[in-house]
């Protein structure tokens, strides 16, 4: 046990570091596709891990199986999230919302489960995952692996660093389609969708349509965030597809604001701030003795920061329901 | 004071026989053999039904007579178990509800679906037909449909102004009060130009001041060549700007015909009173 006072510089650097890392861009473009999903087009998707399972077999098989070049193997991840997205859709967008979030949560599973299958493990390669598909992409790096990039105390390594700015400058790519598509007429018609499909469809909207655009469109973006991480983990294992993520996504998507651009970036930046910052205050605390080991011991603090998150998620729903960026006024309207 | 007859001189249905099914000299609108039940209740069963191109025609009947039903399965919200509609001499059968609101038969609801997060402008847009922008990939060309959206939001403008509604253009829907949103529901369905529209209780829970400004903007419609069907309890307002009722009463068409004579029909004081009743009668209507 050391007996130093808490390091609340390292702390903070930590904390910096990752709310603008790997982590925090993948699950900021995961959010943004559940924004579609959700904030837009009002469709309940309790399973956008899948898709960014799907977006993320698809771009390693490419590559491992079929020897296609990186862009190719992209557009394969893209197809894959859209064939799941078709697959999930098209037989329940006709009925009502719920049965797409029952269908949803059981199909995520689906394919994490059938990933580490023994059955698929020549393809797949069960639990241990797929890892010879980094090759392709490593070329494409423009930055030198050996050299760290960054800004004063922030700094990462060449890969790590590509896969950073891969992600957040394909975050920026969706959030500009998506800005534009929801300030034009389809915009409207999504939005009006979300609110009274019975009121589209008799102004002669195509609802089921519409719904099916949103849900492929969203799942797509979820894909590339499968990617993003496969890329810059250099691995794509099932177990990194489990539920809980999908549960993290909505996490930052609520943080943020539902249905508002900026709100998926910011909720998952705040979100692992907020990990990090209680991950390295209660690690410290416990070292330090301010917390009895009788209470918790360092082993807990992983488990215990999620909590915190959860209180503070609690806590935002109480004074400010309407997320970071969410409109009150939008919100008030529901009640009246 | 009762009918609303067309100012180019007499009644289009004068010579019409005022019976069940009776065929009309030029009818938009023709349903043929419509059957729905829920289960062992039969809720619309209706043999043949014309109705009139141009003309207000009004679909009144006791509580629980079909006549939501009636209009869902007309408009291809609910799918009967049997029978057709024919608009404009096509068979829609196989249309579903957005093909024939695209056809030219526009709704409103009982329950007033203004979408309250958009605007009252965004409302009024929503209800234009063909819209480039409305198409995934186009939308994301501002150029390829700017001008249209120009076109729309002056149409928009014009038909907001008419309704009065015109000072509340920018706000969310949501803030209008429920009159207002029967306005709002009623232009924006003005804004798909449809052949015909379909008023599902349109005064329902609108103050009266409002009221009268509502039926005069229905009253006008067919002088724009909009043929208007509507639903309503209100028999004030069916006298009032009705050219032409069909009643209907235990999912059947049981009379049909110019206002005037549908208050002394037999079988329309019987199902709404019971039998051995004159009240409606003695009503001055």
């Amino acid at each position: 046990m050391t007996v130093a006072a808490i390091d609340w510089g390292f702390i903070l650097i930590q904390t910096v570091e990752t709310s603008l890392g790997l982590e925090a861009a993948v699950y900021a473009l995961a959010a943004v596709g559940l924004n579609i999903h959700f904030g837009y087009a009002g469709l309940l998707n309790f399973g956008q891990v899948g898709f960014v399972a799907a977006g993320a077999y698809g771009m390693g098989l490419s590559v491992t199986l079929w020897n296609l070049n990186p862009f190719l193997a992209v557009l394969v991840g893209m197809g894959f999230a859209t064939a799941f997205a078709l697959i999930l859709g098209l037989p329940t967008l006709r009925l009502r919302g719920d049965y797409l979030a029952i269908v949803t949560i059981a199909a995520a599973e689906i394919i994490r489960l059938l990933a580490r299958s023994t059955t698929l493990g020549d393809i797949t390669r069960g639990a241990e995952g797929l890892h010879a598909f980094i090759g392709p992409f490593r070329e494409l790096n423009p930055f030198d692996p050996g050299v760290e990039y960054g800004v004063g105390p922030f700094q990462v390594g060449g890969n790590q660093f590509f896969a950073i700015v891969l992600g957040w400058g394909v975050t920026a790519v969706a959030l500009v389609v998506i800005w534009q598509l929801m300030r034009s007429p389809w915009g409207r018609v999504v939005k009006a969708i979300r609110e009274d499909e019975d009121a589209a469809r008799a102004l002669g909207k195509n609802a089921y349509w519409y719904k099916l655009q949103a849900l492929i469109l969203g799942g797509v973006i979820g894909g590339l965030a499968g990617m993003v991480q496969a890329v810059g983990k250099a691995t794509i294992q099932p177990d990194s597809f489990v539920p809980a993520y999908t549960f993290f996504f909505w996490t930052v998507l609520i943080l943020g604001g539902v249905g508002r651009i900026w709100s998926p970036v910011v909720g998952a930046m705040v979100f692992w701030a907020m990990l990090t910052f209680f991950q390295g205050t209660l690690a410290a605390l416990v070292n330090e003795g301010w917390i009895p080991t009788a209470l918790m011991d360092p082993t807990q603090v992983n488990q215990i920061r999620f909590m915190l998150v959860g209180v503070g998620l609690a806590l935002l729903m109480v004074f400010r329901p309407q997320g970071i960026f969410g409109s009150r006024e939008e919100m008030m309207l529901d009640v009246r | 004071m009762s009918g609303n007859h067309r100012s180019d001189g007499g009644h289009p249905l004068a010579d019409v026989e005022q019976v069940p099914g009776v065929a009309k000299p030029d009818p938009i609108l023709v349903v043929e053999n419509m059957r729905r039940a829920f289960g062992g209740l039969v809720a619309v069963d209706v043999d043949h039904l014309e109705i009139q191109r141009g003309i207000i025609t009004a679909l009144i009947g006791p509580n629980g007579a079909g006549k939501t039903t009636f209009f869902n399965l007309l408009t291809g919200f609910d799918s009967p178990d049997a029978g057709s509609v024919m608009f404009d001499g096509k068979d829609v059968q196989r249309l579903n509800s957005h093909r024939r609101a695209q056809a030219g038969m526009v709704r409103t609801f009982q329950l007033t679906k203004a979408l309250t997060k958009l605007s009252v402008l965004e409302n009024m847009k929503l209800g234009a037909k063909g819209q480039v922008g409305e198409r995934f990939l186009p939308s994301l060309l501002p150029p390829l449909w700017r001008s249209q959206e120009k076109v729309i939001e002056e149409r928009a403008h014009q038909l907001l102004e008419r309704f009065s509604l015109h000072h509340m253009a920018e706000e969310y829907s949501g803030t209008l009060s429920g009159g207002q949103r029967k306005l709002l529901e009623m232009a924006r369905a003005l804004m798909a130009a449809p052949a015909v529209v379909m008023l599902d209780e349109p005064v329902a829970g609108v103050n009266p001041a409002l009221t009268q400004s509502l039926l005069e903007h229905v009253k006008r419609l067919p002088d724009e060549g909009v043929t208007v069907i509507f639903v309503e309890h209100d028999m004030d307002v069916v006298w009032d700007i009705s050219d032409w009722v069909v009643v209907i009463a235990e999912g059947a068409v049981i009379a049909e015909g110019v206002p005037e004579s549908i208050g002394k029909n037999r079988a329309v004081i019987d199902a709404y009173l019971g039998s051995g009743q004159d009240v409606l009668e003695s009503e001055e209507v």
